[in-house]
């Protein structure tokens, strides 16, 4: 262990789709233990087994190789141990690129896949039985394409016994990809739920990146950040005792402060007495938060009372296809121009399609009211999007809005169209004894 | 005056339930929002968005409010066909709230 009081933990990417750079910042300049890479959100994993499907080779996150070259030799030379989520749905055949691109910088490591959280065979078995959490409904009423627990920070932990330097798992739940090395360099008991529920709140913090540095959160007027373009994302300083600080590699873009933390800590929570973990059910009304310098701030309190009896698991399912179209009007008029436009749209799809909405892009597309604000724009942009039952259905929508460029009001300009297989989430409890997490390593 | 002059907000998802968190600029006012930024006031201001109920918890330790809005996202990013599945701008539709 590089650090002897104190583990420093960073977290290089907060989505799929984050950028690539601000990671190796991190792995450069942050002389961080530990760098995290969270890249999986709730439809990702449905979305990569369909890419396992077509080729039991791959369903691992498409900028694995990328990330992954970038950042090894950074993350050896400095000592730093990897974890991510970018097994998605694949993680063995992630760790095995991950050990061959190692092989390739002639770079020796131990890399970890973790698996178990694939429960797709257990649901499909029981799709009867099973009813979903929000509609209540049977599973077996869904179209069912993957299914993936939320597994907790065990298996990270017995990856990082067995001297993993990279750890590649498929759904684990975000904050616990970052408590597991704290419960290992710590040595905390998997039942002091008041550490692990101080854990999940730092880990919690972390897991969106930049969304605690500044991203997210500038607006330009009241809250106004410097150097967005160059966001730096963050790193925790983690105590033994559960506390912990917040900051960024210097000279980075962004900020970190109260305000920024306050966003996060209280992002996507249901609960703030009960945030439930596979780990831990946290509790965040506890936590106490003080600027101690110039982008740090420290996390105190905070804590954790049971481990949940279940696990929760995502149940991927084949929709619907969506089919959009778009076209814009501008000048005098161009607000009612948009609105004739819509009513044609209106008259010629309502029949056939059950689900069609219109919507005006610059006057009110987004929360279906403008509030007090009058609605002057100089130009509209009409959005027509329906769902549809095969892509050849919901190519028509597209197809009409594009038709409205010569059979239409005047001056509709800009049309463009597209279709989307939707794949649907629902959830599901699963019982604790169902699941079976399990480490397999590979050397380069 | 509208919130967004005293105040930020940070959207978040959870399915169909959307999460507003409310923050004081400066922790004095957290007692005026407490009082003045009701459960009823939320579900009235974002009616044209959230059909179910709204709940309201209170974190004096770090001075905020959350705000949580059940039937709120047209069914949840993942099958909605609105322009912003994930509810990501409607901080701003609460910030829009008179005080």
């Amino acid at each position: 262990m590089k650090h002897k009081d104190f583990l420093r933990i960073g977290c290089g990417a907060g989505f799929s789709g984050d950028r690539m750079d601000p990671a190796i910042v991190l792995a450069e300049k942050g002389d961080l233990d530990y760098l995290v890479l969270e890249c999986l959100a709730e439809r990702t994993i449905a979305l990569a087994q369909k890419r396992r499907i077509l080729d039991e080779t791959k369903g691992y996150d498409p900028l694995l190789e990328r990330r992954i070259t970038s950042l090894l030799p950074h993350l050896v030379k400095n000592k730093t141990r990897l974890i991510t989520n970018m097994g998605a749905a694949n993680p063995v055949e992630a760790a095995r690129k991950i050990a061959a691109i190692a092989r390739a910088l002639n770079i020796a490591i131990k890399v970890a896949a973790i698996t178990g959280d694939d429960v797709l065979e257990i649901v499909l078995l029981n799709a009867a039985s099973m009813n979903d959490l929000e509609n209540n409904l049977p599973l077996s009423t869904y179209n069912i394409v993957s299914a993936n627990a939320y597994i907790g920070a065990d298996m990270i932990v017995e990856a990082l016994r067995q001297n993993a330097d990279v750890i590649v798992t498929g759904r684990v739940a975000d904050p616990s990809l970052f408590l597991a090395p704290m419960i290992y360099e710590f040595g905390w008991d998997k039942n002091d739920f008041d550490l692990l529920g101080k854990g999940t709140v730092t880990g919690h913090l972390l897991e969106c990146a930049g969304q605690v540095t500044g991203g997210y959160f500038a607006d330009g007027v009241k809250k106004k950040v410097e150097g967005l373009d160059q966001l730096g994302h963050p790193y925790a300083d983690m105590y033994a005792n559960g506390a912990a600080v917040i900051s960024k590699v210097e000279g980075t873009g962004g900020v970190v402060n109260l305000m920024t933390v306050k966003e996060q800590l209280l992002y996507e929570v249901m609960n703030p007495q009960e945030y439930v973990t596979p780990d831990v059910i946290a509790d965040f009304t506890t936590v106490c938060l003080q600027e101690i310098a110039e982008n740090k701030v420290q996390i105190s309190g905070g804590g954790g009372k049971v481990m949940p009896a279940c696990y929760k698991a995502s149940v991927g399912y084949k929709a619907f296809y969506t089919g959009e179209g778009e076209i814009s009007y501008a000048g005098a008029g161009a607000y009612e121009r948009a609105q004739i436009a819509a009513g044609i749209i209106q008259k010629r799809l309502s029949p056939a399609f059950k689900e069609l909405r219109t919507d005006f892009i610059g006057v009110q597309s987004l929360h279906n009211t403008t509030f007090s604000h009058p609605s002057s724009a100089y130009e509209v942009r009409l959005r027509v999007a329906a769902k549809a039952s095969s892509a050849e259905e919901a190519a028509l929508v597209g197809e009409e809005v594009e038709a409205l460029y010569t059979n239409g009001p005047a001056g509709g300009g800009g049309a463009r169209k597209y279709i989307n297989e939707v794949i649907g989430i629902v959830s599901v409890l699963i019982g604790r004894e169902t699941i079976v997490p399990m480490v397999k390593i590979f050397e380069s | 005056m509208k919130l967004f002059e005293v105040a930020h907000s940070r959207a978040g998802d959870k399915g169909n339930t959307l999460m507003l968190s409310l923050i004081p600029y400066d922790e004095a006012n957290y007692e005026m929002l407490c009082a003045t930024v009701t459960a009823a006031r939320v579900k009235e201001h974002l009616q044209a968005i959230v059909k179910g109920t709204v709940t309201r918890y209170e974190l004096p330790n770090i001075s905020s409010l959350l705000f949580v809005c059940s039937n709120a996202l047209s069914g949840g990013v993942t099958t909605s066909l609105a322009m912003d599945t994930h509810g990501k701008s409607i901080s701003f539709a609460l910030l829009e709230m008179e005080i």
